[in-house]
């Protein structure tokens, strides 16, 4: 034994008079560290109520409740996550897994409560004293374990498309699509969203497991028109997809029409197990009017049903303005056979080129079945009305666009100006400038509406698209006066449009009289919105109905009229788009099953 | 091993060279004959690391027998996993080492990295090293303070555990959270160095050394400590074959085995580092061994510090992490803790949770065969000194 190791051991002493390192009120002398994991933050002006908190949290600490003072609407659930601090192991995958970023914590991790319910809460509504903190953990914008961005989708480009009307967009591979699948977070407020509710997480989850029949299956649920929907729907989905708050949304639209791609049309029946459905098993008849969206899903779902089913359509073929009012390169017709084909072969009878109210009347209908569907959609154009509107060289987009799917040849002018905001307006336009291509080798077509750029209601790349296809889109100018010279359109006069609604949201065009301009013309069209046409009720039962604003005939909510046999969806009575008149024909062909069985 | 009890009885001395009687290599131990005591130290016991027990019958002051028990602690980590998906996991596996939790944080990320093909970001991996490093060191001081105290020196624990709570201060900067960091996700990690961190880091590295010179002072220039920790359990180079001993406890009996240098993993392949070994194998030896590699450890970290570079990405693109599915296959991956090779099996059958998550942590032979091993003819007063001599860690044994 050395002296040295007895020795040493005494130099501790000299701690004795060294400070010591402890912290005598670390309640308030440290705080957390910066990016510290404590109690958390929920900010409700951006959470959505997706859920995805409570999906990823390990230790089910996470519920998603109703809190008052939140209401449900489009895009929001309504529901808050509430944290249960007793399970709560502060792993924060909750804040990097927050599609919105609402969800962070603060550096706060001393907490007193007496009451052990106390740490069950829902952060943002309990008033907290970290809730105005700044410090502590938020995701990283370094990590991301969720996919923002969206597979790009192989289109045309402007010269490839500009003088034909082949479809644009080409469809997902298998591969892009599976991958697209991946970034669904399964939060189901597109369900919500969706007017026909269809189960798209469920569809999308389909498509990720590479299941495409079961996928498939799930889409005729509620939509029995996936080839049109998968390229043509105004997918509210997209709008308030959760990923859409902090990037970009999921392709729903295209995925369905990747499931629909997949299947050929020979196999339809097969994979929905309607090979046996040829005769209607119930002695009971409906008549549909219009063999557009609305008329055709009523059709289906009472075919499938066992009805007997049988479409009065006006014009030469199906699919109303799904065929008469998209242009073919955004939806090619043999789509649309190919839905409609495989309805028909349910043994749904469509007797084209008849009119009802000419060729035969509702009340022959209303003696001949047990119930009538009308889904005749909105095929008047409406016209602006300014002088010089009643020229024969001012057009309505919805007669033009008819013309060009009938097949007819129409007399396209060398200078075009189109008048309007909307898709329709976007849909002539286009559809001008390929025509123009052909005849003339040049494009020169300017389209104006009464919105400025940036409250146009057309979709955001139907505009980008127009342009690149040379289209001039001027918006923001109210039309005054079409200039007319010997029977000849000059030209329309118009004025600046400052502003479109008044304060209380209503249609009341405000103007700047100092600001004109003057775009030269000798063709015009107008695409300021579509009107219905209810010729084919009669007088006696118009006084059936009642009517609502802006002439709708009003329905209950399974589209039943005041006279109990006629059911009324579509255009007419919501949207208009595809989707309302799917999920309209759907929700009317149940209340007719109803009705029917009474 | 030397000292025989003195008994007060007449009739009988616990006399160790007489008792127990042995049969065929077996010793007779029948406690009706009152020459024997069970005692039990453990699971409630300042001298046993954590939640184990030992079952030990004494003659004397000596044990004679013991038998070591452990499910104190079981929590079921390996199974939680299956029912998980595969980024929920990290939450889980950091709570199966208190003091040194970050080496199954990087092997469970690491495994499935490998599993799904994914290649973390360059300045990911210096942070993991990082991470890693201070976590050894954070480990190693929790250690010397549980072997002074084994010893009866509280004071030298004090000191320890707050230089590590200084060391926790700069993890909970570093990443959010003090004892667990959750920082190591698959793909990377989830926060960059925050500012000033870096020379708060060199402090405290300074700081920690002026530390380890007053413990080199009083605890291992002292009489007391040799005389108790010098020839207690001696491992033998056979032993560290037979019982599959790994770490400090291999390489005090000259096993040059450390999977930092052997097998480098993270950035430690482009750090200077040297296998630090010793020959003698008993528990002062391991101490001493310890010592060192806190020195080591100082070291790699100011190197880290200085070769992080200051930008760049930290977290490779993960899947979708809601329905992340991991191809069908297994894998095995190891790290160094401050027990040892620290190792963590994985196998994916293709869907969205693992199908088996199997850690194969050191302390389940040293604190289970191996003790039962060394502890007998060991003093009782020596058992605790022994035990954290092995730096055993009890829910390791129990995932």
């Amino acid at each position: 034994m050395k002296l040295k190791d007895i020795l040493s051991p005494f130099s501790v002493w000299k701690k004795a008079a060294q400070k010591p390192w402890t912290i005598i009120d670390p309640i308030n002398d440290r705080p957390g560290a910066e990016n510290y994991r404590g109690f958390h933050r929920n900010d409700f002006e951006k959470c959505i109520g997706c859920g995805s908190c409570e999906e990823i949290c390990q230790n089910a600490a996470i519920d998603m409740v109703p809190v008052e003072g939140q209401e449900t609407k489009e895009g929001n659930s309504g529901l808050r996550p509430r944290i249960d601090y007793g399970r709560c192991c502060w792993c924060a995958l909750c804040v990097d897994v927050c599609p919105t970023g609402s969800l962070t914590m603060s550096n706060e991790y001393t907490w007193i409560a007496d009451e052990p319910e106390e740490y069950r809460f829902v952060p943002g509504a309990a008033k907290t004293k970290w809730h105005d903190e700044e410090k502590g953990y938020k995701r990283s914008q370094d990590i991301q374990l969720i996919d923002y961005d969206r597979v790009d989708m192989f289109e045309l480009s402007p010269q490839e498309r500009d003088k034909s009307f082949i479809e644009i967009v080409k469809g997902y591979n298998k591969e892009q699509a599976m991958k697209e699948a991946e970034r669904c977070l399964e939060c189901g407020i597109c369900i919500a969203t969706c007017p026909a509710h269809m189960d798209i997480p469920g569809y999308i989850a389909a498509i990720r497991d590479d299941d495409i029949e079961n996928a498939f299956r799930i889409l005729y649920e509620t939509n029995p028109l996936p080839e049109i929907c998968g390229r043509i729907c105004t997918h509210k989905c997209e709008t308030v997809c959760a990923l859409h708050n902090n990037g970009e949304s999921i392709a729903i639209r295209w995925l369905k029409r990747y499931i629909a791609d997949q299947i050929p049309p020979e196999k339809y029946k097969e994979v929905l197990g309607t090979e046996h459905l040829e005769d209607p098993i119930l002695n009971k008849k409906v008549a549909i009017i219009g063999a557009g969206p609305a008329g055709i899903s009523a059709a289906y779902y009472l075919a499938i049903m066992g009805y007997k089913v049988k479409i009065y359509e006006a014009l030469p073929d199906s699919g109303g303005m799904a065929r008469y009012g998209i242009p073919e390169y955004r939806l090619p017709y043999d789509q649309i056979d190919m839905d409609y084909d495989y309805i028909k072969s349910l043994g749904v009878e469509i007797q084209f080129n008849t009119k009802v109210g000419e060729d035969i009347s509702l009340e022959q209908l209303h003696s001949d079945y047990d119930a009538v569907f009308t889904g005749t959609g909105l095929h008047l154009g409406r016209s602006t009305r300014i002088s010089g509107s009643d020229n024969e060289r001012v057009y309505f987009a919805t007669d033009l666009l008819r013309e060009v799917s009938l097949g007819n040849e129409i007399d396209v002018a060398e200078n075009i100006v189109v008048i309007g905001g909307g898709n329709v307006a976007m849909d002539i336009t286009r559809t001008l400038t390929r025509l123009q291509n052909q005849k003339f080798g040049k494009v020169q077509v300017l389209t104006t509406s009464l919105e400025s750029e940036d409250i146009m209601p057309a979709d955001r790349e139907e505009v980008v698209e127009a342009r690149e296809e040379k289209a001039i889109i001027d918006p923001g100018w109210g039309p005054k006066k079409i200039e007319i010279e010997n029977g000849k359109i000059k030209g329309l006069h118009v004025v600046k449009c400052t502003s479109v609604f008044d304060e209380e949201g209503r249609f009341n065009p405000k103007f700047d009289e100092n600001q004109k301009k003057f775009f030269e013309a000798d063709m015009i069209v107008e695409s300021i919105g579509q009107g219905m046409d209810l010729s084919y009720l009669s007088e006696e039962i118009k006084s059936g109905l009642k009517f609502g604003s802006r002439g709708r005939i009003q329905v209950n909510e399974n589209f039943q009229s005041d006279l109990k046999w006629l059911f009324i969806g579509g255009d007419i009575i919501e949207g208009p788009d595809v989707i309302h008149g799917i999920a309209n024909g759907h929700i009317a062909a149940k209340a007719i099953d109803t009705f029917l069985k009474k | 091993m030397t000292n025989i009890s003195k008994s007060k009885y007449k009739d009988y001395k616990a006399d160790r060279l007489k008792y127990p009687e042995m049969e065929n290599g077996k010793p007779i131990i029948d406690l009706e004959s009152h020459k024997f005591t069970k005692i039990w130290q453990g699971p409630q016991h300042p001298g046993v690391t954590g939640n184990m027990s030992l079952e030990v019958i004494i003659n004397g002051d000596e044990v004679v027998n013991s038998k070591t028990h452990v499910g104190y602690l079981h929590r079921g980590f390996e199974k939680l996993m299956e029912r998980r998906k595969y980024i929920q996991c990290f939450p889980i596996v950091c709570r199966m080492c208190v003091p040194e939790p970050d080496t199954n944080e990087y092997c469970v990320s690491a495994a499935m990295e490998d599993l799904a093909g994914i290649v973390i970001p360059e300045k990911a991996e210096w942070l993991r090293t990082l991470n890693l490093e201070m976590s050894r060191l954070g480990s190693f001081l929790m250690w010397i303070g549980g072997q002074a105290s084994s010893l009866g020196m509280g004071a030298i624990g004090q000191w320890t555990i707050g230089m590590r709570d200084f060391w926790l201060d700069l993890f909970e900067e570093m990443t959010g959270g003090r004892v667990y960091h959750m920082y190591m996700i698959p793909g990377g990690v989830r926060k960059d160095l925050p500012a000033g961190f870096k020379e708060k880091a060199k402090d405290l590295i300074i700081k920690t050394r002026n530390l380890l010179f007053d413990i080199e002072k009083s605890f291992f220039n002292n009489a007391i400590v040799k005389s108790r920790l010098i020839g207690l359990g001696i491992i033998s180079p056979e032993m560290v074959d037979e019982y599959g001993i790994v770490g400090p406890n291999a390489r005090a009996s000259g096993r040059e085995y450390d999977v930092r240098i052997n097998n480098p993993y993270v950035k430690y392949a482009e750090l200077n580092i040297k296998m630090i070994t010793s020959t003698i194998g008993d528990a002062y030896a391991r101490a001493e061994l310890r010592y060192q590699e806190i020195h080591q450890s100082l070291d790699l970290i100011s190197q880290i510090l200085d070769k992080i570079p200051d930008n760049g990405e930290i977290q490779a693109k993960l899947p979708n992490v809601l329905h992340w599915k991991i191809p069908a296959g297994q894998t095995y991956v190891k790290a160094e803790s401050t027990r040892g090779e620290h190792g963590f099996y994985m196998v994916s059958d293709g869907s969205e949770y693992p199908r088996r998550v199997f850690l194969r942590g050191a302390s389940y032979t040293h604190a289970i065969s191996v003790l039962e091993k060394l502890i007998v003819n060991v003093s009782i007063s020596d058992i605790a000194a022994l035990m954290v001599s092995l730096q055993t860690c009890p829910p390791e044994i129990e995932r």
